[in-house]
Parts: structure tokens; C-alpha cells; sequence
């Protein structure tokens, strides 16, 4: 799988299952959006009560349970963690933030290219922006240590955890909320949702498939592997909205997005600044979440809880714009990043205790 | 003999520790690696500059060894 055909094959995969998710309920151009999906699951715990976008989003439980599979099946299936896991978590609700103030993860942000939706355009720009602000840093030494090995329950409790929300889903009890209106009350059936999170998931185990490393590994070593897969999603997500007529070119009245230049830039800078220093994107963390890693998983809580604020503070843009709170919170994140950043640099390698040689 | 460890490191960590060990020096290089993620990313990188790589596995880890 870890050949050019392969990573090919996975984004066109997952090109064309979003497209195929729209028409089967999904919000325009939201075939995936991890930041997105994340944010509605936050929302139908209770996390955050913004009525319009609460939905447990079986794409993500797939996604996780997808890897999972991949994983144990390829033997790669691996318990372990302790790589700074409190920082990656507050650069989950980094990431979070920065990809509310946009409207989407990296992955919807080609999604949404490849539905004509120019503002992602602007996205793309800052998101390079900030992949190489990242990478500077990487350069310079940057490095959240290594992880170890755990005891095996420790990475069977995130798989468990996705597995105790699609119950949720499925169950539907009172407590857990569901949309009525808006983005959170459009959704493919759970059973096609589930099985397109379990496909995609297994296949981006398999081909270790990540939007922020394409550009990143490009300005690092010339490497396109991974690039491959992030303009195949884009060339096949453009072609299956052409040919189902959900393709509108233009910055006017694109759905859910909004038209702010300057903060679409700035949001999705953030995404990629902090996707690099978490070493790969929203997705990436999701699947590597599978295969055992815990501090994925908790970066996934970053992730729920970033979402939770990015609601709660109204920091989280809307088709209208950019809210002045969510300004704020970008101009906090940035100031983070940079703490974060430099606060990581080893001017030695690092030892720790135990380490061989 | 130089010899970086990897293991355990964050993407695209393993492949920069690679890429700073070849720039000092182009000697024979043995590199640990904690993961077939990290093992494939510095033997596809190695190659790609000219070594050619022998992995020995053991204990689910990987030594890739380099040599021009």
C-alpha cells in the first residue's frame, strides 16, 4: 500500500466517497470534515449546546474503528504514548479553533476547493503559511520527544471509547442531542456513514494518508508521496461534483463558509502550524488514535473540548463572518504557537532516563 | 559508525534525524526505527539519496543500515 498507486488509490477513494455522502445527506461540501464531524459529536454530548450542529457523526467512529482493523490486521496495531500528551492536547484546541475560524479541517478545506468554493483557495494559502512556518521550527529542532510503550489497555480505550458512541448513536437516548435544523440535521444514512469512516479509515492506515504532510515533507526533503494523496482527494472530489452537478465556482454563497479572506487565512494557518507540530493532520491523529497511539487520542479530547469553547465563547465563525471573540481567539492561538514552539526546541538531543545509548 | 535513534518519534522527526546525520557526514549510517510508518519514510528517503538500506527486524523495532 505504501507505494505511489497506493496513496493515489486512497485519496481518489475518499474523493469520491464524500461526494457520495453529500448526495446521500451530508452537508455540501462536508462529504469529511474532522474539525467539523468532531465539533457535532461535542455538540450531541452536550458539550456545547449550539442547536444547529449536534450529531454523533458515525464517519469519525469509523474512521478510528477502520484503522483499528487495518492496523491489527497489518500486525502494526501498537500501545503507546507519553510524547508531551498536555501540550498535544492544547494543540488539539489549536487546531480546533483555527479550523472553526475557516470552517474545516484541512481535508473539507480540499473538499470544499474542489466543490469551486474559492475561499478554501485562500484557506490553501495560509495553510502552506503555516505548514511552513512549522516546519522553520522543525528545522530548528523542534520536537514534543518520543513515545513508549504502554500497557495494551491503553491503547484498546480509544477504539473501545468509538465503539461506546455509535451504541450512543444507535441507542439514542434522551440525553444525547440531535440537530433539527442546520448542518447537524444532514446526514447519510448511519449505516453508509459508518461503512465509508471503516473503508476510509483502513485504507489511510494503510497508505498513511495526511494533508498536512504533503506540504510539509515537499519543503522538507522534495518528498510527494503524500502530496499525491492530497491532490488526488481534490481531483476526484472535483470530478464526482461535476458529474452530480453539485460543482459552483465562485467566493459568493458557498455552503457553510464564509468570505473573510483575511480569517480564513489566519484559521487555517493555525490548522497547519499546529497540524506540523502535532506531526500530522486532524485526520492523521484520528488514525493514528486507531492503531494505538494514546497521544493521538488525546489530542482528540483537544479536539472535543477546542470545540466545545469554539461554541460556548462563540469564537466559531458562521456564513456570516468571523465572530470578534473567534478573532481574538486565533490572535491566542498564534501567541501560543509561538510558546509552544519555542519552548520545544532542544538546543541537545534529548535524553531521557532509561534511554539506550 | 554513526547511530541515530528514531524510535518513538513524531512524523517527519525520523527522516529529519536521517537528513541531518547524511548532511554531516556520508559515511555508513545505522538508524533505529520504532515503526513501519518511520522504517519505510527513512528507507524510501535514504534511497532516494543514493544508500542503499539492509533492515534487520527484531522486537517489533527496525535497524536500517545505510551504506553508500
Amino acid at each position: 500500500m505504501q507505494s505511489k498507486k497506493g496513496i493515489i488509490a486512497t485519496g481518489a477513494a475518499i474523493g469520491l466517497i464524500a461526494v457520495l455522502l453529500v448526495k446521500m445527506g451530508n452537508p455540501a461540501n462536508m462529504g469529511f470534515c474532522i474539525a467539523c464531524f468532531i465539533r457535532d459529536i461535542a455538540g450531541g454530548l452536550g458539550l456545547h449546546r449550539a442547536a444547529v450542529v449536534q450529531y454523533l457523526r458515525p464517519e469519525i467512529m469509523g474512521l478510528v474503528l477502520g484503522a483499528f482493523i487495518a492496523a491489527k490486521a497489518g500486525k502494526e496495531f501498537s500501545s503507546r504514548g507519553g510524547s508531551s500528551p498536555m501540550t498535544r492536547f492544547f494543540l488539539g484546541i489549536i487546531v480546533m479553533i483555527g479550523a472553526l475560524m475557516f470552517l474545516g479541517c484541512p481535508l473539507r478545506m480540499i473538499l470544499r476547493l474542489a466543490g469551486g468554493d474559492l475561499n478554501a483557495l485562500v484557506g490553501v494559502i495560509g495553510f502552506a503559511a503555516g505548514i511552513y512556518i512549522g516546519v522553520l521550527f522543525l528545522n530548528k529542532g523542534f520536537s514534543l520527544k518520543r513515545t513508549y510503550r504502554l500497557p495494551d489497555f491503553e491503547g484498546y480505550s480509544f477504539p473501545l471509547f468509538n465503539i461506546f458512541l455509535t451504541i450512543l448513536l444507535v441507542a439514542a437516548p434522551a440525553f444525547v442531542f440531535f440537530s433539527e435544523s442546520g448542518p447537524g440535521s444532514m446526514y447519510a444514512p448511519i449505516a453508509i456513514a459508518l461503512a465509508a469512516g471503516l473503508v476510509v479509515g483502513f485504507l489511510a492506515q494503510k497508505s498513511r494518508l495526511c494533508c498536512v504532510g504533503g506540504t510539509r515533507d515537499m519543503i522538507l526533503f522534495r518528498d510527494n508521496y503524500l502530496l499525491l494523496g492530497f491532490l488526488a482527494i481534490f481531483v476526484f472530489a472535483a470530478i464526482g461534483n461535476m458529474a452530480t452537478g453539485m460543482f459552483s465556482l465562485g467566493f459568493e454563497g458557498q455552503p457553510v463558509a464564509h468570505t473573510d479572506g483575511l480569517w480564513n487565512f489566519l484559521g487555517m494557518a493555525v490548522v497547519g502550524w499546529g497540524s506540523v507540530l502535532l506531526g500530522g493532520c486532524p485526520l492523521r491523529q484520528l488514525i493514528l488514535a486507531g492503531e494505538g497511539n494514546a497521544d493521538s487520542a488525546i489530542t482528540f479530547f483537544g479536539m472535543l473540548v477546542g470545540a466545545g469553547f469554539a461554541h460556548n465563547f462563540s469564537l466559531a465563525s458562521s456564513p456570516k463572518g468571523a465572530t470578534v471573540n473567534g478573532q481574538i481567539a486565533i490572535a491566542v492561538c498564534i501567541v501560543l504557537l509561538v510558546a509552544i514552539s519555542a519552548a520545544n526546541i532542544e538546543k541537545t538531543p534529548f535524553k531521557s532516563k532509561g534511554d539506550l545509548s | 559508525m554513526n547511530r541515530i535513534d528514531t524510535r518513538g518519534m513524531s512524523c517527519p522527526q525520523p527522516v529529519l534525524m536521517t537528513k541531518k546525520a547524511i548532511d554531516k557526514s556520508t559515511e555508513a549510517l545505522e538508524i533505529l526505527a520504532g515503526d513501519n510508518t518511520a522504517k519505510n519514510n527513512i528507507k524510501r528517503f535514504l534511497e532516494s539519496k543514493g544508500f542503499s538500506v539492509e533492515i534487520e527486524e527484531t522486537n517489533e523495532e527496525f535497524l536500517l543500515k545505510a551504506t553508500k
